[in-house]
Formats: structure tokens, sequence, C-alpha cells
């Protein structure tokens, strides 16, 4: 019972972060139809930067929760600012061409960041400092279950949260969900689809930021190829809830990383993202549209 | 006589809606057969059950071929059904935009000749004959067409009329023998709509087929159908002939609001 | 002044990429000994970069732009050098002359790096049946070339079977895992089938890498035997020979038969389906075929490839089949053009000469190769020699082709 509930909370933690990243993959998506590549990389510069952060802030004698908040805020911006130069580069000026000029132009993207900053910063794992605070309440619950996991799982449901409201009530959330429907109409409706377009990158970017904050504190180490696998696994998990679809990615998100996490405890450890591939290989046999996605019956 | 097509009851739900209701319907062999209705009305469901794009709710559908006997169709893959014969076009024009206007045509011969991956690499005789027969018989229905001198353009730069005429010609290789035509004057102006008209009595008997129309210009349809199905919300509420129907209290309601109307009476 | 505009512009970008690059470029955290280590000279190396680099960048996207709208699309230079008989005939056989002196005038090394180029056109023609002509978009196909890599090091190793009979057993062997892959993604549409064909790659390569008894686990197979040659032993250097103009014939055969392929009533279906996939079985065209001869016609190139592979360098090991290579393959198909059979060999040059030769760059190879891929897709998206559909002419009555 205990190990099954150790492997439950670890499928959790990390399932949450595979929820972070999967909404900017299925937000993107369901207004661009293109798979981000660079967007693991976000994440990967995400961590990084709330290392420089947090180093800097440390040294200037800095301490706990209000290292956190400012690291949290400045990574979080700087995110987004990348997210956002991204699309205008890379994707911007292929708005027209084929499906696969764009795909190509996310890989070079994704290469070229994990160069740029294994360039800049180091092909070296690097150490990260556990930013997420200590405090007697955590320490109260520990035999239950792991501060960090608790701090994770809780942010991550909180800021999907946040995100639900923003699309549903928010004059922005409901021009993003109006582009990704029919872009066409969104426009005719005085909807500024470029605008629109540039937010979500913004918004799944500080998502992402969030995502590599938390689990670099939890996992203690990152270097400039996090980001790569962290991608791969998080779309996994957007195309496994139906790519496109919100509450697709959190519920992916989550089932893989359950997936991931019960496959390793029970069957082997050596084969964790085998359960993942092969989970979503499964699903889509039988639900080529994913857990949640539409049904693709198209109109002829 | 005989039928060349049956539909018995049959339906087609999306979700919970009904877009077709135990439609029925007969073509007979060798007749020009129309079908009219609202928009919305579920024409172009009835053409993708037809051929298989969609899998209707319920019913059955029966072709019986000049040669062979009745063979039920509904269930059946779409390319096979095409093989046995049923061809068709799209309301929103469906070319392969990339390809030559000729080798959208060569695509139609595609069920009509075999040569394999084998043959594709040593072109023995009998692949280069064919291949050659696919190009030549391509060509004939593109001149038949009017689209001979368009054939090396590709068929996204073609104009507006030209694709609706090349989607016909790429129907007709692939030897049908009930062609379905939706709305294939859509779009067209009135010359090239009355040129459409004198094209499509004429494919009738030159290629010896039986064709069933969707059509919102009701002088055309008045004046090739033999016979008319109108739909209205998935249900068929007349049958008969252009006179029959011209004068059918049902059909003036269903379409009263809508322009048509004017036409129709 | 005329370019007024753009170099205010560029002043912002330039601007802003300080700011973006701030903490990356500048901040060097040593979290050993807690040192912050400061470069401030790295922002004026990313101002100017930037600044210049903006600066053309908006004013080719603006020629671009304009030259869409005057004429939506001209035959590039280099497509019709290439259709003009005048050219391309003698240049094809200079490129002849050159392939086989090649081994003569230049070093064993640059024999090697020459046959692994070969390598990649051929992967690169084979993956073009997939995703050039048939459109569909394999992120995986890496997995193929492992098939084909792996057939040929462990049934030597188990049968002691040897290469010329291993190698249609290779092809053979990925073609059928070409199948196996295609049948589940039938039914899947696009970026589906993207992440798909990926997942096979990894599940096998994670495989490959944890099943020690059956794989040799991470540290992989060595002493793979080079092909033999008619029982002789060759050295090193002969048989690095031998290998470059064994991958001259074969990739001769793959660009035969890849060509006469598109050229065919099956090639012509492939692209069909690429263009529309309803209309395409609307038009006759059984779909479950079509997909499928295409995942196994590709896949048997790489799994030759593989084969070829292994016997080249005698050792592979899991690390040889990740992603990044399928990748780059994909990249070897969009950026010569997909569906277009000399843009592909010369992008397959392209992409694993030039980095050979610009060993001075080697730091910043990748990089550089990320920056390529953006930079083309952004200015010529439809690769470096787009493939154009055949001509035909018609004499009346009798139609006759031309080419
Ligand atoms: N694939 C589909 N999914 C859901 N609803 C559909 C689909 N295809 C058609 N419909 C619905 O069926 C009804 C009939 O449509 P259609 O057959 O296109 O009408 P018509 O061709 O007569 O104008 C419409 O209400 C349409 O929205
Ligand atoms: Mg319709």
């Amino acid at each position: 019972m205990n190990f099954f509930w150790d492997l439950f909370l670890g499928g959790l933690t990390r399932g949450s972060i595979y929820a972070l990243l999967a909404l900017g993959y299925t937000m993107v998506y369901g207004i661009l139809q293109l798979i981000n590549f660079a967007h693991g990389e976000i994440y990967m510069i995400g961590a990084f930067s709330a290392l420089i952060v947090a180093s800097i802030l440390t040294m200037q004698g800095l301490t706990g929760l209000s290292v956190l908040i400012l690291a949290t805020i400045a990574t979080v911006l700087y995110a987004a600012a990348y997210g956002f130069t991204v699309e205008k580069i890379a994707y911007k000026p292929l708005r027209q061409s084929s499906r696969l000029s764009p795909l190509i132009s996310a890989i070079g993207m994704s290469i070229f960041l994990q160069n740029y900053v294994m360039l800049a910063q180091t092909s070296d794992f690097l150490p990260f400092p556990n930013l997420l605070p200590q405090s007697n309440f955590l320490d109260s619950i520990s035999s239950v279950i792991g501060p960090s996991d608790f701090i994770i799982i809780v942010t991550s449901a909180a800021v999907m949260s946040a995100l639900t409201l923003l699309l549903k009530f928010t004059k922005m959330g409901k021009a993003m969900r109006a582009t990704a429907q029919d872009q066409t109409m969104a426009m005719l409706t005085g909807v500024n689809v470029n605008r629109v377009i540039s937010r979500t990158f913004i918004i799944g970017s500080a998502l992402a930021a969030i995502g590599g904050i938390l689990i670099a504190s939890h996992v203690g180490r990152i270097n400039f190829y996090i980001g790569f696998n962290a991608g791969i696994k998080a779309f996994t998990a957007a195309v496994l809830g139906g790519i496109g679809s919100v509450p697709g990615a959190v519920l992916g998100g989550l089932v893989l990383g359950l997936a991931e996490s019960f496959g390793t405890g029970y069957i082997s450890s050596d084969y964790e993202s085998v359960f993942a591939f092969a989970l979503l290989i499964l699903i889509l046999i039988f639900k080529p549209d994913g857990i949640l996605g539409r049904s693709s019956q198209q109109k002829v | 006589m005989g039928n060349i097509l049956e539909v018995k009851n049959l339906t087609m739900d999306f979700g919970g809606l009904r877009a077709l209701n135990n439609v029925n319907l007969h073509i007979q062999r060798g007749e020009i057969a129309a079908l009219i209705g609202p928009n919305g009305a579920g024409k172009t469901t009835l053409f993708n059950c037809l051929t298989g794009i969609y899998k209707p709710t319920a019913g059955d559908i029966l072709l019986y071929p000049p040669d062979g006997k009745a063979k039920k169709i509904s269930g059946l893959k779409i390319n096979i059904i095409t093989e046995l014969g049923v061809a068709r076009t799209f309301q929103n024009i469906r070319l392969f935009g990339g390809m030559t206007v000729l080798e959208n045509v060569m695509i139609g011969r595609h069920t009509r000749s075999k040569s394999s991956i084998l043959g594709a690499i040593f072109r023995p005789p009998a692949t280069r004959s064919e291949e050659k027969a696919i190009i030549d018989k391509s060509y004939s229905i593109l001149e038949y067409m009017g689209l001979a001198p368009l054939v090396n353009e590709l068929a996204n730069n073609l104009p507006y009329g030209a694709q609706r005429r090349l989607e016909i010609a790429r129907a007709l290789a692939t030897d049908p023998h009930l062609l379905l035509l939706d709305e294939p004057a859509a779009g067209m102006n009135p010359q090239e709509t009355n040129e459409l008209d004198a094209l499509i009595a004429q494919l009738r008997t030159d290629y010896n087929l039986s064709i069933l129309l969707i059509e919102h210009d009701m002088k055309l349809v008045m004046n090739l159908a033999q016979n008319i199905f109108v739909l209205d919300y998935g249900e068929e509420i007349a049958y008969g002939t252009p006179q029959e129907i011209r004068h059918n209290p049902a059909v003036i309601k269903a379409y009263l609001g809508e322009e048509a109307d004017a036409e129709v009476s | 002044m005329k370019y007024a505009c753009e170099l205010k512009q560029s002043t912002y970008i330039a601007l802003w990429f300080i700011l973006l690059t701030f903490p990356i470029m500048v901040v060097k955290v040593n979290t050993i000994e807690n040192i912050i280590v400061w470069r401030w000279i790295n922002i004026v190396g990313v101002g100017v970069g930037a600044f210049v680099l903006s600066f053309f960048w908006q004013l080719y996207l603006r020629k671009k732009m304009t030259s869409q709208q005057t004429a939506p699309e001209k035959v590039s230079i280099l497509n019709r050098l290439i259709e003009n008989p005048k050219i391309y005939r003698p240049a094809l056989f200079i490129v002849g002359i050159f392939a086989l002196i090649f081994p003569a005038v230049f070093s064993h090394y640059q024999v090697n790096v020459m046959t692994t180029a070969l390598i990649y056109v051929m992967l690169g023609l084979g993956l073009n049946i997939e995703v050039g002509l048939a459109g569909l978009l394999d992120l995986g196909y890496v997995a193929f070339y492992a098939v084909g890599a792996y057939s040929y090091a462990l049934l030597n190793y188990h049968f002691g079977l040897g290469f010329w009979m291993l190698l249609p057993v290779g092809a053979l062997l990925a073609a059928f895992f070409g199948i196996l892959v295609g049948f589940p993604v039938l039914r899947l549409r696009g970026d589906y089938l993207a992440i798909v064909t990926l997942a096979f790659a990894e599940i096998l390569r994670l495989v490959l890498e944890n099943w020690n008894t059956f794989s040799f686990g991470p540290s992989g197979i060595s002493n793979i035997p080079r092909p033999g040659f008619f029982g002789i032993n060759l050295t090193p250097e002969q048989s690095a020979i031998y290998m470059y103009f064994l991958l001259i014939a074969l990739c001769g055969l793959t660009i035969f038969v890849t060509y006469r392929l598109q050229h065919s009533r099956i090639g012509r279906a492939w692209v069909a389906l690429r263009e529309d996939e309803l209309a395409c079985q609307a038009t006759g065209i059984d779909k479950t075929k079509a997909k499928l001869t295409a995942f196994a016609l590709g896949a048997m190139w790489a799994g030759m490839a593989g084969v070829l592979f292994a016997a080249k360098t005698t050792f592979i090991n899991p690390a040889s089949f990740t992603f990044m290579e399928s990748a780059m393959i994909l990249s070897i198909v969009v950026l010569g053009g997909m569906g277009s059979i000399p843009g592909i060999i010369l992008a397959a040059l392209a992409i694993t000469l030039l980095p050979e030769y610009l060993r001075v760059f080697s730091d910043y190879r990748m990089i550089l190769f990320g920056a390529a891929l953006i930079i083309i897709m952004v200015f010529r998206p439809g690769g470096l020699l787009a493939d154009r559909r055949k001509q035909y002419k018609f004499h009346q009555p009798d139609a006759k082709e031309k080419r």
C-alpha cells in the first residue's frame, strides 16, 4: 500500500510537470496546427535563468521565499520573452507555407537554443539549489507526501486553474478560443489574430518556465538537454489527451506521469519512457483523436 | 429499364443530429436525376453515404451494375465503391492541387490499371503500354472536357470553372456507371452554366452514364433531370418529374423564404 | 535614406536581443566555488550580431513578400539549370568522373567522409518516399535504420551470416518493420502519425539500450565485419575504398529505383494521397495499400543504409539512432525540396559534408545547423530544388510522352 502510494504521488508530481508543458503544446497546436518543437527548450531556458537569477540574488544576501518569488517572476517574464521572440523569428514568416516548413523551422530552433545555452553556459550538469520553501507545515505532512511533491502538485493545479479561468472568462481567452476554432471567422469578427498568437506563445512559455523551476528544484540539477526529453514527453501527453484540448493536456500529462511511475515501480525501472510511448500508441489505436479530442469525422 | 441504384430507408446521424431520416431513392439506368433541397437539407451527406465516406447509421444502398448482379455497397470502402462504378465530384472542389491537370485525370485511371511495384521498377512492355494507355485515355477525356490546352498546368492554378470541369474529368476517368455531381454549376457564370448544361446531357450518351445531380440552379435542373428528389431537413419530401415538382405544394413550402422559391414556381 | 526604417528597426531589435540574451550570455554561475563571472564583452557581440542579422533579415523578408505578390511562382535558377539538357548532361558527366576518381585523389579520411555522406543520400531518398511523396510525416525514420544495422550486427554475431546475405535481409526486415509501424497509424491524421512514429523509434532505441541480453545494451556491438571482397582480405584503406564504391553503386540503385517509383502509377498514387487523402480514395486508390507500400518501400532503404553503416563503422550502439538522427534526415528531405531527387542528393551532401569541412567552426556546427534550418525554411520554404511535376507533350491525334 505504501509503495503504491509513493508511486501514485511520484506519478502525480511528474504528471503535473508534463501537464504544465503539455498546455503550451496544446495551445499552440490548437491555433497554428504546429508542433512547437522548441517548447521544451523554453522550459530548459526557464530552468537556467532561474538558476542564474537565484544565484545572483543569493550572493546579494537574500534568502528563502524572497529568492523564490523574485527568481520566479524574472524567469517567467524572461521565458515569455523567449517564446514571443521564437514565434516572430521561426513561425510567423511561415504562416502561409506548407505544414512541414514550420515544423523543420521548429526543429531548427530547438537545436539552436540547445546549443546556444550549451555554448554560452556549459555542457555539464549544474547543481540546482532547492528554491522551494521549507516550513513547519511541510514538515508535518512529510510522512504522507514529500514537500516538493506537494508544492509541485499544488502549484501546478493552481496555475492550471488560473489558465482555465483565463481562457473561459477573459476577453483574451475568448479571442484565443475563437481563433483556435476558426481562424478566418475570428479574424472577420475583429479578433487580432497576430496578437492572439503572440499571447498564446507568451502564456505557454510562462507555464513552461514555472514547470522548469519546479522540476529543477525537485531534481536538483540541470543541463542544456533537459528540455528535449521533457518536451517529447509533454507533446506525447498533449496528443494522448487530445491535442488542442486544454483539459486533455492536463489529463494526458497526469495519465502519462502515472503510467511511467507505475510502470517503473511494478515492471522495470529501465523502461520508463517505453511505458509512456507504448501507452500513447495503444490509446491512439483505439481512440485516434486522443482521450478528450474532438472526433475527426471531417465534413466533406 | 431497371434501376442502377436503390437507396432503402437510409438514416445518417451525427451525434444528436439526424442529417438523413429514412430516405428512399432510386435511379433508373441511363437517366439524369436531380437531388434538390435547401442548404443543410442533407444532400451532400447523402452523396457521402453513397460513396462510402460516411457509414450510414441505418439502411441499405444497392448498386446494380449493368454487367453484374446487385451489390450492397453500404459499408464498403470508398475506393471499392469507386471501383464498382460510382464516381463523384465534390461541392468544395477537391483536386490534387500540386499535380498537373493531366496527372489528376491519370489518378482516375488507377483502379482500371494494375502495374505493380516490380512493374514500376523494371518497366516491362506491359507496364509501358499500360502507362501509354493511361496517358492517352486521360488526354482524350481532357480533350472532351475542353481542357486539353491546360494539361501541364497545376490544378491549383486553374480558373474556377476549369477546376469544376477537371473534377468531372477525373471522375470520368474511373469508368463509372453512375456519376454523382455535387453542385457542378456553383460559382459559374450564366454562360459557363449553359455550357455545362449541354455537356452533362452529352456526357450521359457519350459515356453511357446514369447521373445524379445536386444543384441549386433550377433552370439547369428542370432542363436536365427526368426525375427530381427533394430533401428537406433530411426528409424526402417529394419525388417526381420536373412538371410535378414545380407544382408540388410541399416543395414550394420548403423553398419559401429562400430566393429559390421564385424559380420553382 | 533608403533603409532608414530597417536601420531603426534593427536598432530596437538589437537592444531587445541584448536584454533577451543577457542572463545566459553575460552571466555565468560557477556553482562549485559560488562565484559569478560577468562576461560583459558578449553584449557587444550580441548587439552587433543581432543588428546586422535583423537588418538583412528584414531586407530579404520584404523582398520575398514583394516578389511573391508580383510573380507568384517563377522557376528558380537552380531548377532551370538542372532541367536544361545542355547543362545537366555535361554536369552529370563531370560528377560521374569525379565520383570515380575521388578515392584516387583524396585521402582515406575524405573517402570515409564521403561514404558517410552517401549513406545519408540513401536515407534521404528513402524518407522522401514517405514524407516527400506520400506526405506521411515520419519522425521516427531512424528506427528503420537501426533495424538494418542491428540485423546485420546480430545475425552476423549469432549465425555468422555474411554481408551480402544480410544486405537484402536487413532491407527486408526494415520494410517489414515499416509495415508493422504503418498498420496502427493508418487511421491517424498528420501530426498524430508524426508523434506515433517518433514513439516507435524511441521505444526501439530504449529497448536496444536496455535489453542487454539481446542487443548488448548501451555499449553496443563491435567487431562487425566489413564486407568481404571475393574472399580476399582487404587492408582498412582498401576496404574504405571498397565501401565507397559499394555506396556509389547502391546509391545509383536507390536513385534509379526511387525515380522509377516516383514516375509510376504507384508514385502518382502516393502524391495524390499527400495532396488530398479523401479525394484520393474517392478516385479509387486504396489508402491502406498506398500508405503501407510507402512505409515499406521507404523503410527498405533505411534498412539497407543501416547494414552499410554497421559494415562501415564496424561498431554500432543505440546512441547512433536518436531522434536527432531522424530530424537530420527529415531536414535533408525538406531542405532539398520534398519529392525532388536531385534536391535531396544535394542537401544530403551539403548537410553531411559542410560541417566536416568547416572544422574551424566545429563547436558551432550544431548551432549553425539549427540556424540554417530556420533561415532556409523562412526564405526558401520549398527547399533548394523544389520538385516540379513532369510535363507531357501531345501531338494530335495520338498522344506521346516527351521526356
Ligand atoms: N461530418 C459531419 N459532422 C457533423 N455534422 C455534419 C457532418 N456533415 C454534415 N453535417 C450536418 O448535416 C446537415 C446536412 O449537411 P449537408 O449534407 O452538407 O447539406 P446540403 O449538402 O444539403 O447543403 C447539416 O446540418 C450539417 O451541418
Ligand atoms: Mg451540400
